[in-house]
Order: C-alpha cells, then sequence, then structure tokens
C-alpha cells in the first residue's frame, strides 16, 4: 500500500472527527509546543530540512518563506491559508477539508507559532459553502477543546482562525491580491516590495500558505524531516502530493502520492488508464496556467524539478488528460475566455492581450482564422509575460505551447475554415 | 539612509541617484527618457501600463523601472529591440481595445498615448477586438468622462484617492470590462464628487476632459500664463490658458513651484469663467438723477479729484476714508495705502480683514510678535498631530484640506477636529470635539488644564522661551473638564484624550479660521491658541506652529501693505514718529498723520452720523460681506460721496456716484501673499475689457489729479518702492519671485525666505503666555430667539459671490442659499429638506431653504454669507471684538420659522 499521509484518516463519504484526527496522533505536536518542546525557530528549520516546498502552485520552500518575517518585524501578525482553489482542474484543498479538517487547523496553528502570528485567516472559495460550514463546525470544535483561542493548552500562546469566504474571484487566489480582499479592498495584486512577510495585512508581518502546504506540517513534526524526504520518490523532492486526475481517463479523482511518482504510473495505475477509445494526446500537468505535456513525456517523475528540467511545472498538480478526439483550440479557446474574464484589470497585457488572444482563437475555432494571426499568437503569448502578475503568463502557457507542440491542428483550422473536429450537424 | 547616494549604469553610462528612488526616478533625474503611462510623480507608483518597462542585469524578465527600487551597482537598459516590440505590443493593445479616434478628441496634441504611438512608429493596428462602448459622463457642465478613450493607467483614482484624497472614484468590474466609476455608478454630478479637477489634471488622455473648453482651442493654440489664484488664501500656482484673448480653461502644472504641487480646487480650476461675463464693467459710470451712464476715464477721475479736494477742505482729511481689497494686487494696496496716506493725508484705510482676521493679527501680535501664520502649508506633512478648529479645511482652503488629509492618510498624522459642525475632516479624524458655538476659550483652557495638571506640557521650553506662565496656571485651574463640559457640552473625556494626544506629539500644529476670530472675545481665544501651542513647545519648530488660515487671496499683502488704520506697511505703527518721519521722506510729503484712523465697521458708523462723508471702495462688497447691513446701507446711503472701483456693479457699486471699472487678476501684473507670508507673482494672460483698468493704474491717475505725481511704468516700479520700504519684503524682485516665490521675511537678496517663524526665539523676543477667562456670547439665545445662528462659507462659492456667482459650475454646484439645520430641530417645526424658512433676529430677517441634516448640531443655524438675496448679514450682529475691532459673525441668536 502507498503512504497516505495527509489522507490517512479518508473515509468513504465521511469526514474525519477530530476524535479520529487525535487518536492518528493528531494535536501531538500541539501539545509539544504547549509543552516548550519548539521554539519557532526550531519549528522553521525542521520544516526547512524537511523540504517542504508550498503547494499553491509556485512551489516555494515553506521554511524560507517563513524566515524572512524579519525578526524585529512589528505585531500583531498573521497567517493566510489559501484556500481559493479556482484554478481549472484543482480540487485537492476541498478534498483537504472534507476528509480531515483538523491536520490542516493543526497545521495552520503550527505555522502560525512558527511565525509569531496571533491570527489567523482561513479564506476560502465561496462556491465552497459546503467546506466553509465543516471548518466553522470544526474550528469551533478545536476551540472547545483548547487548540484555538487564548492561552492554547495552558501555554502562553494565543492564536486564533477567522474563516473568510472570497468574493469568488480567480485573482484572489494570488497571495498579494488574496490579502487586499481580506483589508476589504479591490483585490488587485500587489507587486513587492515590501514582501507581505515584511509589510503585509495592515502593513503588519504576513505569511500566506496553501492549505495543503500547511497540511503537511503535523505530520513532518511528528515524523521528522528524514522521513519525510523519504517518502518521494526524488531524490531533490520531498513528500507526497495530492493529484487532481480528470478528463478522459477510467477513474478521475484526487489520489495522495509519493511527489516523483511518474505520469504514466499515475494516470495507468491510479487513474485506471485512458478511457475505452481513448489515446493520450496531451495533458495539462499542473493546472489550467501550465503548458500542454505531450506523449513522449509519460514518464516524466512528477516533481517540481523534474518538471521544470523539461520545460514543464508541477503547478497545482492537477493533472487534465485530453485524447485524440478533442479540438486543443477549442480547449485554449475555452481556458482563455476563463482567464480573459478573470485578469483583474490592473495591467495592459493582461487586461487587453488576453482577451486578444481570446478573440483570435475564437476566429479560428469558428472558421474565420487567418494565416497571420498564428504570428500574432506567438508573439502576444510571449508578451503577455510582460504583466504584473503570474495569471497572465500562466494564462500564456496552454497558448504558447499548443501553437508550439499542436501548430499543425492550428492550421489545419485555418486552412479548413472550420473546426476539423466538429461534427457535421 | 534616504539621502546615501547610489551608482548605477544606465545604457553604458555611469549616473547617481539616491537610494529609495525608483529605477524610473534615477533615469528621469539624469535625463534619460524611459516611456511611461501610469507613472506620476505626484503618486505612488502603479505598475500597471508596463511601458516603462527595462532590461536590468542579473534581473529576470522586463522589470517596469517605475516600481523597481535602484540598487548601487544596478545595469539598466532602457532600449532595446525586444523593449521596443513588446512596447509596442502594449501600444497596440490599448489601441485594439479602445476608442481612440484622434480626429474627434480634444486632448489631441496633448495626449500622452498619442505621443508614445507616434514615438514607437506603430503605423497600424493589426487587429481591433470586440469593443464595448461606454456611454459618456457629460452630466455636469464642468468635466467630461469617455470612458472609451481611458487607458485604465488609474491615474484618476490615485489622484482623487492619494492627493486630493476624495476617494469618490476607482475602478469598477475587471478584466477589460474594467471601468471607472463613482461608488453606486452615480454620474459625477449626483456623486461625492467636489470638482477639484485633480482627476482631468492627471489624465494622460482624452478620457477626461474641460467641458467648457471644449472647441475652443488646441492644445497648441493655448498660450499658458502661469499666475496665482485670485480666490482664497492658499494661492495656488494655475495655469490659464489663452486663445484670441480669452481665458479658455485653468490647468496646474506640478513642476510650477508653490503651495500647491499642481493641485486646484473647483474654484481655481473652473471658477474662472466671469472673466469674460458679460456683466464686467467696461467703462467708468456716473450717477446722475439716480441713474447711471457711461462716463470717460478723465471725466470720471476728474469728478472724483474735484468731491474729494473741496471735502478734504471742508471737512478735513479724515471726512475721507478708503477701504482696500484683499482681492488686490500688493501694488494696488501699497498705492492707496500711500494714496490715503499722503495724497489725502488719512489713516482711515482699513480692508476686510477686519472681519475676518483682525483678532488673529492682534492676538499673535502681542502673543509672539508676529500676527502671521508661524509654519508653512507644506510642512503640515510633518506634524505628528494637526488640530483644527473653526476651519473648515476643505470647504474653504481646500488644498490645504487635502494637504492635512494626505499627513493623515501617510499614517504619521493624526488629526484633532474641534468644530460645532460636522465637517469634512471629522471623517479623517482621530478625536473631533463638538463644542456650542462661541466656547472655544473654555474648552482650550480646558485642554491646558489637563495639560498642565498631567504634566504633560513642555517645561523646558516655558522656562527658556516663554513668560507669564504662572499667571496662566493660575486662570486654567478653575477650567476642569467637568466645567468646560458644562459651558462647551464636550464630554470631559473627550477633551481629556484630545489634551493627551495634543501633548504627546513631537511636534504639532494647530491651524485654525473664522470660526475662532469673529467673535467679540476673538482676540482672546487666538491668544489662547497661542497659549496652548507655546504650553507644548510647538512654536518655532518644523511641524509646529500656529496656522491662521487667511480667507482672500491677498489679505496677507493687504495687511503687510498697511491697509489697516494703525500701520504703516510692515506693521509699523502710525503713532511713532520716527516710522511717520521715515514715510513721510519716502513718499516726499512734509508730515503724515499720526492719528489711529477708523476701521471698516467704524468707518460705517461714522458715515451714518455724518462724519465720514466721501468713501472710497477698491473691490470689496460690504453691502453684502459686513454685518448688520441695514446699518451698511444707511451708513453708505448718508454719504456725500462714493466711488467704488470694482469689475462688477455690485451690491455696493449700485450705491456709488462714481464706479470706475478695474482689471481682474488675469488682466494684470503683480503680485499676492498667501497664507503662509509667500509673495508670488500675478501675471497678465488678457487685455482688460473696454476701458478697465488696473487698480493701480486708476489710483495713479486720481493721485496725479490731485497735485500728487504718481508716475510707475508698470507694477514692478511698485514693487521696488514697496521692497525699499517694507523690511520683510527687502530681499525680493520679481526675478526672485519668479522661482515659486519668497516667504517673508526676506530681508536680503541673499534670504531663502521664512518657512516657519520663531526659530530660536520669538519675534518679540519670549513668547508671552495670557491668562483668559471665557466670556459668553454677546447675544444668548432666549425664548424669542432659541437658536444659535452661525455664519460661514461653502465650497462652491466666495466671499459675496461677486465672482463665483457669475460662474457656470460653481453654481451648478451651489447656487441659491441653503440653511442648515439639525434633523431633530427641522422635525419639531415641521420642517422638510428644501422647505423654505424664514429666519428672523433682533436686526432683520431673510427668507432661504432648508437643509436638513446632520451638519449642525441640535439648537444651531448654519448660514452662508454670499448671497445678497439671502444676506446672512442682514441678521449677524455687529458687536466687536473690544480688542481687534471684529464682529461677532459666529454667534447670534434667532428665530427659525416655516414659511407656508
Ligand atoms: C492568478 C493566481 C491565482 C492563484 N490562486 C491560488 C489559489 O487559489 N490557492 C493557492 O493556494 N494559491 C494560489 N496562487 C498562488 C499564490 O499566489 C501563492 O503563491 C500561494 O498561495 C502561496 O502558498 P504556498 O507557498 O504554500 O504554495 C495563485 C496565484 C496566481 C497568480
Ligand atoms: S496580470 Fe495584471 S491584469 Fe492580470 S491579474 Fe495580474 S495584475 Fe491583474
Ligand atoms: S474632480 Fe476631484 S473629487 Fe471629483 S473625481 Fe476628480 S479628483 Fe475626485
Ligand atoms: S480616465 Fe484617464 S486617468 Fe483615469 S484611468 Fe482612464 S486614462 Fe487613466
Ligand atoms: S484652494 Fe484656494 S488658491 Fe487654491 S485653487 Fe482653490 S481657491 Fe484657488
Ligand atoms: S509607468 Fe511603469 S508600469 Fe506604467
Amino acid at each position: 500500500m502507498l503512504p497516505q499521509v495527509l489522507f490517512q484518516n479518508r473515509k468513504p463519504r465521511r469526514i474525519a472527527t477530530m476524535e479520529e484526527y487525535c487518536r492518528s496522533g493528531g494535536y501531538r505536536v500541539l501539545e509539544d509546543i504547549a509543552r516548550g518542546k519548539y521554539s519557532p525557530a526550531d519549528i522553521c528549520r525542521i520544516v526547512g530540512e524537511a523540504g517542504l516546498r508550498g503547494r499553491g502552485g509556485a512551489g516555494f520552500p515553506a521554511a524560507t518563506k517563513w524566515m524572512s518575517v524579519p525578526v524585529d518585524g512589528a505585531y500583531p501578525r498573521y497567517l493566510a491559508a489559501n484556500a481559493d482553489e479556482m484554478e481549472p482542474g484543482t480540487f485537492k484543498d476541498r478534498m483537504l477539508i472534507h476528509v480531515d479538517p483538523h491536520t490542516l487547523i493543526e497545521g495552520m496553528i503550527i505555522a502560525g507559532y512558527a511565525i509569531s502570528a496571533s491570527k489567523a485567516f482561513f479564506f476560502i472559495r465561496p462556491s465552497y459553502d459546503s467546506s466553509a460550514m465543516i471548518l466553522e463546525r470544526e474550528l469551533e470544535r478545536a476551540r472547545q477543546a483548547g487548540y484555538l483561542g487564548d492561552n492554547i493548552l495552558g501555554s502562553d500562546y494565543s492564536f486564533d482562525i477567522i474563516l473568510h469566504r472570497s468574493g469568488g474571484r480567480y485573482i484572489c487566489g494570488e497571495a498579494t491580491a488574496l490579502l487586499n480582499a481580506l483589508m476589504g479592498k479591490r483585490p488587485n495584486p500587489m507587486k513587492p516590495p515590501p514582501y507581505p512577510t515584511v509589510k503585509g495585512l495592515w502593513n503588519r508581518p504576513t505569511v500566506v500558505n496553501n492549505v495543503e502546504t500547511l497540511a503537511n506540517l503535523p505530520h513532518i513534526l511528528r515524523n521528522g524531516p528524514e522521513w519525510y524526504k523519504g517518502l518521494a520518490r526524488t531524490k531533490t523532492g520531498a513528500g507526497t502530493k495530492l493529484f487532481c486526475i480528470s478528463g478522459k481517463v477510467n477513474r478521475p479523482g484526487c489520489v495522495e502520492l509519493p511527489i516523483g511518482t511518474p505520469l504514466r504510473e499515475i494516470l495507468e495505475e491510479h487513474a485506471g488508464g485512458m478511457r475505452a477509445g481513448s489515446e493520450f494526446k496531451a495533458c495539462l500537468p499542473g493546472g489550467a496556467s501550465t503548458r500542454y505535456l505531450t506523449k513522449d513525456l509519460l514518464d516524466v517523475e512528477m516533481d517540481f524539478d523534474s518538471l521544470s528540467a523539461v520545460g514543464h511545472r508541477l503547478g497545482t498538480a492537477a493533472i487534465t488528460v485530453f485524447d485524440q478526439k478533442t479540438c486543443l483550440v477549442g480547449v485554449t479557446l475555452n481556458l482563455l475566455q476563463f482567464f480573459a474574464r478573470e485578469s483583474c484589470g490592473w495591467c495592459t497585457p493582461c487586461r487587453e492581450g488576453l482577451p486578444y488572444i481570446r478573440d483570435l482563437l475564437w476566429r479560428i475555432e469558428n472558421g474565420e482564422g487567418r494565416e497571420e494571426y498564428i504570428p500574432m499568437l506567438r508573439q502576444m503569448s510571449r508578451d503577455v509575460w510582460n504583466a504584473y502578475c503570474a495569471l497572465a503568463p500562466g494564462a500564456a502557457s496552454p497558448v504558447e505551447s499548443l501553437l508550439t507542440f499542436f501548430e499543425d491542428e492550428v492550421r489545419e483550422h485555418i486552412r479548413l475554415k472550420k473546426c476539423p473536429f466538429s461534427r457535421p450537424r | 539612509m534616504e539621502n546615501e547616494i547610489i551608482t548605477l549604469t544606465v545604457n553604458g553610462k555611469s549616473v547617481q541617484g539616491r537610494k529609495g528612488q525608483t529605477v524610473l526616478e534615477v533615469c528621469r533625474a539624469n535625463g534619460i527618457h524611459v516611456p511611461t503611462l501610469c507613472y506620476h510623480p505626484k503618486m505612488p507608483p502603479y505598475g500597471g501600463c508596463r511601458l516603462c518597462i527595462v532590461e536590468i542585469q542579473n534581473m529576470r524578465g522586463l522589470p517596469p523601472s517605475c516600481t523597481t527600487p535602484a540598487t548601487d551597482g544596478m545595469e539598466v537598459t532602457t532600449h532595446t529591440d525586444r523593449l521596443m516590440r513588446v512596447r509596442k505590443t502594449v501600444l497596440e493593445l490599448l489601441l485594439a481595445y479602445g476608442d481612440h479616434n484622434c480626429l474627434l478628441c480634444e486632448q489631441t496634441g496633448n495626449c500622452e498615448l498619442q505621443d508614445l504611438v507616434y514615438e514607437h512608429g506603430i503605423e497600424k493596428v493589426r487587429f481591433k477586438g470586440e469593443f464595448k462602448p461606454h456611454p459618456k459622463d457629460d452630466s455636469n457642465t464642468m468635466i467630461v468622462r469617455d470612458q472609451n478613450k481611458c487607458v485604465l493607467c488609474g491615474r484618476c483614482v490615485r489622484a482623487c484617492l492619494e492627493v486630493q484624497v476624495n476617494g469618490v472614484i476607482d475602478v469598477a468590474a475587471r478584466g477589460s470590462d474594467s471601468y471607472i466609476t463613482t461608488f453606486n455608478h452615480q454620474s459625477l454630478k449626483d456623486s461625492t464628487c467636489v470638482f477639484c479637477g485633480e482627476c482631468v489634471a492627471s489624465c494622460p488622455t482624452g478620457a477626461l476632459t474641460y467641458k467648457q473648453a471644449r472647441f475652443r482651442g488646441r492644445p497648441w493654440e493655448l498660450k499658458k500664463v502661469a499666475t496665482t489664484c485670485t480666490y482664497c488664501g492658499v494661492g495656488c500656482q494655475l495655469e490659464l490658458n489663452v486663445k484670441d484673448n480669452k481665458v479658455v480653461k485653468v490647468t496646474s502644472d506640478h513642476e510650477i513651484p508653490g503651495p500647491n504641487q499642481g493641485s486646484l480646487c473647483v474654484k481655481g480650476r473652473f471658477g474662472n469663467d466671469f472673466i469674460d461675463h458679460p456683466d464686467r464693467l467696461t467703462t467708468p459710470l456716473i450717477k446722475e438723477n439716480g441713474e447711471f451712464r457711461q462716463a470717460s476715464w478723465e471725466e470720471a477721475l476728474d469728478r472724483i479729484a474735484g468731491r474729494f479736494e473741496s471735502i478734504r477742505k471742508e471737512s478735513g482729511p479724515d471726512a475721507l476714508a478708503f477701504f482696500s481689497s484683499a482681492r488686490c494686487t500688493n501694488e494696488e494696496n501699497y498705492l492707496l495705502n500711500k494714496f490715503a496716506r499722503a495724497v489725502i493725508g488719512t489713516n482711515n484705510i482699513d480692508h476686510c480683514a477686519r472681519l475676518c482676521h483682525a483678532s488673529t493679527v492682534a492676538g499673535l501680535a502681542t502673543s509672539f510678535g508676529s500676527g502671521a501664520m508661524t509654519n508653512s502649508i507644506d510642512d503640515l506633512k510633518n506634524s505628528d498631530v494637526i488640530l483644527v478648529t473653526g476651519s473648515n479645511t476643505t470647504e474653504m482652503h481646500p488644498v490645504i484640506g487635502s494637504t492635512i488629509k494626505r499627513a493623515v492618510k501617510s499614517g504619521r498624522c493624526k488629526l484633532i477636529v474641534v468644530d460645532s459642525r460636522k465637517i469634512d475632516l471629522v471623517d479623517h479624524a482621530e478625536i473631533w470635539l463638538r463644542q456650542k458655538p462661541g466656547t472655544d476659550v473654555a474648552w482650550l483652557n480646558g485642554m491646558m488644564h489637563v495639560i498642565i495638571k498631567e504634566e504633560l506640557y513642555d517645561k523646558k521650553y516655558v522656562d527658556e522661551r516663554t513668560e507669564g506662565f504662572e499667571e496662566l496656571k493660575k486662570a486654567v485651574a478653575a477650567y476642569t473638564p467637568e466645567k468646560v463640559e458644562e459651558i462647551s457640552g464636550i464630554p470631559k473625556d473627550d477633551l481629556i484624550a484630545a489634551a493627551r494626544l495634543y501633548a504627546s506629539a513631537p511636534a504639532a500644529s494647530i491651524a485654525y479660521a473664522m470660526g475662532i476670530t469673529q467673535h467679540i472675545n476673538g482676540t482672546d481665544a487666538v491668544k489662547s491658541v497661542a497659549n496652548l501651542a507655546m504650553l507644548c513647545g510647538n512654536i518655532g519648530i518644523e511641524g509646529g506652529g500656529v496656522n491662521p488660515l487667511r480667507g482672500q487671496n491677498n489679505v496677507q499683502g493687504a495687511c503687510d501693505m498697511g491697509c489697516l488704520p494703525n500701520v504703516f506697511p510692515a506693521y509699523q505703527s502710525v503713532t511713532i514718529p520716527d516710522v511717520r518721519e521715515k514715510f513721510a521722506k519716502a513718499w516726499g510729503v512734509d508730515s503724515l498723520p499720526g492719528n489711529v484712523g477708523l476701521t471698516i465697521v467704524e468707518t460705517i458708523d461714522a458715515a451714518g452720523k455724518g462724519k465720514v462723508k466721501a468713501l472710497y471702495v477698491m473691490g470689496e462688497n460690504p453691502m453684502v460681506s459686513d454685518p448688520d447691513l441695514h446699518h451698511v446701507e444707511e451708513g453708505l446711503k448718508s454719504l456725500d460721496f462714493l466711488v467704488v472701483q470694482d469689475i462688477f456693479l455690485t451690491e455696493t457699486a449700485q450705491l456709488a456716484d462714481v464706479v470706475l471699472p478695474a482689471a481682474c487678476f488675469a488682466e494684470k501684473e503683480g503680485t499676492f501673499t498667501n497664507t503662509e507670508r509667500r509673495v508670488q507673482r500675478v501675471r497678465k494672460a488678457v487685455d482688460p475689457p473696454g476701458k478697465a483698468l488696473p487698480d493701480w493704474q486708476a489710483i495713479a491717475a486720481l493721485a496725479s489729479r490731485m497735485g500728487y505725481e504718481m508716475n510707475y511704468p508698470d507694477a514692478e516700479a511698485i514693487f521696488k518702492e514697496i521692497c525699499a520700504v517694507t523690511p520683510s519684503y527687502a530681499g525680493m524682485d520679481y526675478q526672485r519671485l519668479d522661482a515659486g516665490g519668497l516667504q517673508w521675511p526676506c530681508p536680503t537678496k541673499e534670504h531663502p525666505g521664512t518657512k516657519y517663524l520663531h526659530k530660536d526665539k520669538f519675534v518679540r523676543g519670549k513668547g508671552l503666555f495670557h491668562a483668559i477667562e471665557w466670556i459668553p456670547p454677546a447675544e444668548p439665545v432666549d425664548d424669542q430667539y432659541p437658536f444659535l445662528l452661525t455664519t460661514g462659507r461653502v465650497l462652491y462659492q466666495y466671499h459675496t459671490g461677486t465672482m463665483t456667482r457669475r460662474s457656470v459650475g460653481l453654481n451648478e454646484r451651489y447656487s441659491e442659499c441653503l440653511v442648515e439645520i439639525n434633523t431633530e430641530d427641522a422635525a419639531r417645526l415641521n420642517i422638510k429638506d428644501l422647505d423654505r424658512v424664514k429666519l428672523v433676529t433682533r436686526r432683520g430677517q431673510m427668507e432661504a431653504k432648508a437643509r436638513v441634516g446632520e451638519m449642525t448640531e441640535e439648537g444651531t443655524i448654519f448660514v452662508p454669507f454670499h448671497f445678497s438675496e439671502a444676506a446672512a448679514n442682514k441678521l449677524t450682529l455687529a458687536a466687536l471684538d473690544p480688542q481687534a475691532k471684529i464682529p461677532e459673525y459666529k454667534v447670534c441668536a434667532v428665530r427659525v420659522e416655516k414659511v407656508a
């Protein structure tokens, strides 16, 4: 059996209770903290040694981020758990909440302690209302049990978590836009410096972490950094990863696998292989903001470094699989409709560049394409990198890779003056 | 740290900058052009347009120079093929989504987008996207917003929020649907916009334009003349845009040095259409048989000279009196002072400073030795606490109001507001004390009581730099917070909190205006303000001070120029023989009168009694501005001879025997001195209408007719004479003023001017504390007159409305008198918003519409005084402060009746 860490308490059709979480070793680390076993610096060191990288998409080392909070930084300090999760194809954060909410709650308390925060915000996508309600209930239980609130477990550490429903915009998940949203402002990203860890919420040091990143913390501290590193199948990797698999496979879903599990193995063994009649054409390996990955790379190990070595990104590890019958121009158009709509509008390349790409793709897909659109698209998908935040470069990834790997398919649309995949009506 | 010099390489050239600057700022300072669109030097960087991108060694991608901090050793390249291509893409995108037809655009030739497109050699737009046109907002008469030309650079939003701190507009929707709108998507007209036009000034494209300037001149046809605003005492620098001898619009430029850094208010920006109003006086008028007829200058001046001669011969020089004007230039005021004293031989000269800040001049002169604003406008940003009292700053001195709001927004400064009305600044205040009108001395004493009792005052400063502390201590001992609460209605805990906050600040500034001065004990209140500031060591330091905000554009200058009955220029007393001798010599006369002359209110009284027979009024309108108007009218009507020199046939001019047409500020050269003692140039942009002449030319011609030669080739020659006899102006000349004005004292040509007074030493030596007791207002409320009436101004009107009421935009905003009444009171009297009400006092009555709301407290009525048909000053009391002779405009008892 594969090691199940985050999902160790996964029950069919049921949420693990706080008691079940405790029985599995939950809140043990918190008790140790209350007893004075770890200083905040100890936590940072251990998590650093474990090599935990952020699960929100960028893969930034968690401990490094925490340690960039200045030693003499102001108080109060804040933690924000990012559960905005609007990346198309991604639903791991929601799974986590529905599987074992207390691993998240304990993770947040540990991270809060590591940066000496007194308050945390759980920033959740509004359409996840059922998840939000679970959290509200479980947070209250944790409070009753003395895990949250003033003087946690009799220690002098006080910390509480406030649940905040997001406004429901993709950009709200971007860390700095998230902070603006929490402060009641228009959720535009903010360019560092200053970094949020120096001046974040209300100008106080603030750390933003993805929910999955935080859920790893109790396990790392319980079992040690060596154990954690050992979970991965690659040398540079560490821990396990929640993979969300969707598309033309037999068993779509969310599974926890060691970091570095080869893509082919994930698809064939854990997603039940391609559906009957479907043949693998390409996939988006890490959410909609990553490049199309083609057949020749099926053996790549799904880890941050191994993917970037071949020009791809692990992103959120949400794998969407397309078969030979799927029109990738149509898929890309669909994605760009999403991204163009979700652009916050702050910077020109994204605000006007994404609609530009969208409109060109729309013409191609609808038989109005022209040859000259191909170089225009190619140029634009490069030039939107000149954007204020990472949304636009992410949005450009499927377009750029479409033109790189499937230029013929695009040209075919233009030549036929229609989509070659469309069934005659 | 901040001033640490760093060295960068830009395009292979080594350049220097300061730590803390951005790459763009370093480039600009070194004359290296980097294209920008969303950047504006007055605002925090935005980083949105992505045109200012550069390449920086060891940095990934194309960082925007406007948000990237410059660091030592950085290697920057501003122009490469790649950069040009990516910039071109940005521009192409802006053209793809938007409606940029320069042929149909007012901004053609003055548009940053147009320039950028040209600079980047864009020949065609390869692709035009789906573009949903937005409706234009041209619901008002001043600003047009055409969203279809908007490039979403966010400059207007930041202008409104960060510069003016009004926060009226923001970006709505997202992505390429984004657009700029107001709260709840109201049109600008119905929004909270105050029409300062900062947004228009900052817009790089034709998305925001001046409505009234449309089709009246292309940018390249307009000649810009930089000058000083003619309205309030802030003295904003603005540019009159002229075509065909007409002022087409008013723009501003943050690069013109001055108190406003390119910011203006609605009056300065949109209130100048009075200049070529058809009502302007264009020829002298002589009244015959109760009717005016046109006359030549020859005839009019002969008539005046003749009447003046005969009245002087019959009744002596003191039968003549002069009202000079805070609206006119220093040169003109100086000349009228010289005319009254040297030509006629009387000290009967005064002006409306009497009505607003005479108590300031009297009070601060005894406390500190100088009656002017101690610190500077720009210095407010260095204050840790600002206490504003008796000043609705955002309406009366809007640009100072914004300076204060910016200081508060920066997070460094806390604001205390003490005002009986819920003014705009209250929203920005840490503490708001709402006192009953006329109780200022009480709460000021109360604050000092707390500060002394809790030993929060600056003992060292008090010991070393002041005198009279023991007397002060004794006087304020009785003003316990409990007692003050009884008198003023200010909750005692709030008073204590405010006292602590004020005393805790390393540098605290007090700004006040007529709410403090226009009382029978106005001078006492001013001295109390001075006491408080000295007690905490706040005089003579950066960021501190007692800052009376002077109302009119040149009220400071008119005072400086000696248009007061007791002093020559620079406050040199007429009662001192040596001074008289000095001026007699300078002016080439044998002697000058040594008896103190009459103030404005005294002149009116004397006229009523037949003691003053002739009055010369230069640019004032006592028929609306002075207290107790019935009495004023009687006085003026009893005169034998009244001369009024003005730009319009004002209520006062209508009573005149001779009316002289004057040039307005846009039609003449000269100087104004603003509230912070800054002498600034006034420059001619257009010719005066018809035969109108600058006031100084009229005075000089009259003097010559009366046998005293005044031969000045131009205003500059007068200014040279001013500097020769006015020690605080001695170091000034027009060339020096051209570089941004000078703050007096400026005694020598090398002196840089004085940012704040009383550094190290008070002008009078030691600062003097005064022990002051509170006295109740002259006319308490009673059963018959149960409300307190207080008067004041509104943002969109100015003084007696002579100019502002002829401005289209201003009248769109506020065109008739509205009587403010509290909701509760209104309910009791069954008065609804906009119902007509009658106000009755012991002196008179007036009717106007009611404005029901929370601006005023229960029991208090507020009336703006700008409107002659609803003249608040028919109601007011001419009770005078015994020291400064200022009338108590701010409180009297009134009855309110609903008009059926
Ligand atoms: C447009 C955009 C949307 C994002 N949405 C999310 C999100 O929904 N959840 C998330 O955890 N991170 C999201 N991120 C990444 C965050 O900016 C940030 O890197 C992350 O929350 C940091 O957490 P980690 O270090 O634990 O990964 C988004 C980034 C961008 C540019
Ligand atoms: S790239 Fe620019 S417009 Fe797009 S979401 Fe980020 S900041 Fe907003
Ligand atoms: S005119 Fe002034 S108040 Fe109105 S929107 Fe523009 S900046 Fe804001
Ligand atoms: S209206 Fe003008 S200043 Fe405002 S965002 Fe648009 S282009 Fe920029
Ligand atoms: S603030 Fe005063 S000086 Fe400035 S523009 Fe307005 S009226 Fe003129
Ligand atoms: S000027 Fe720097 S991004 Fe616009």
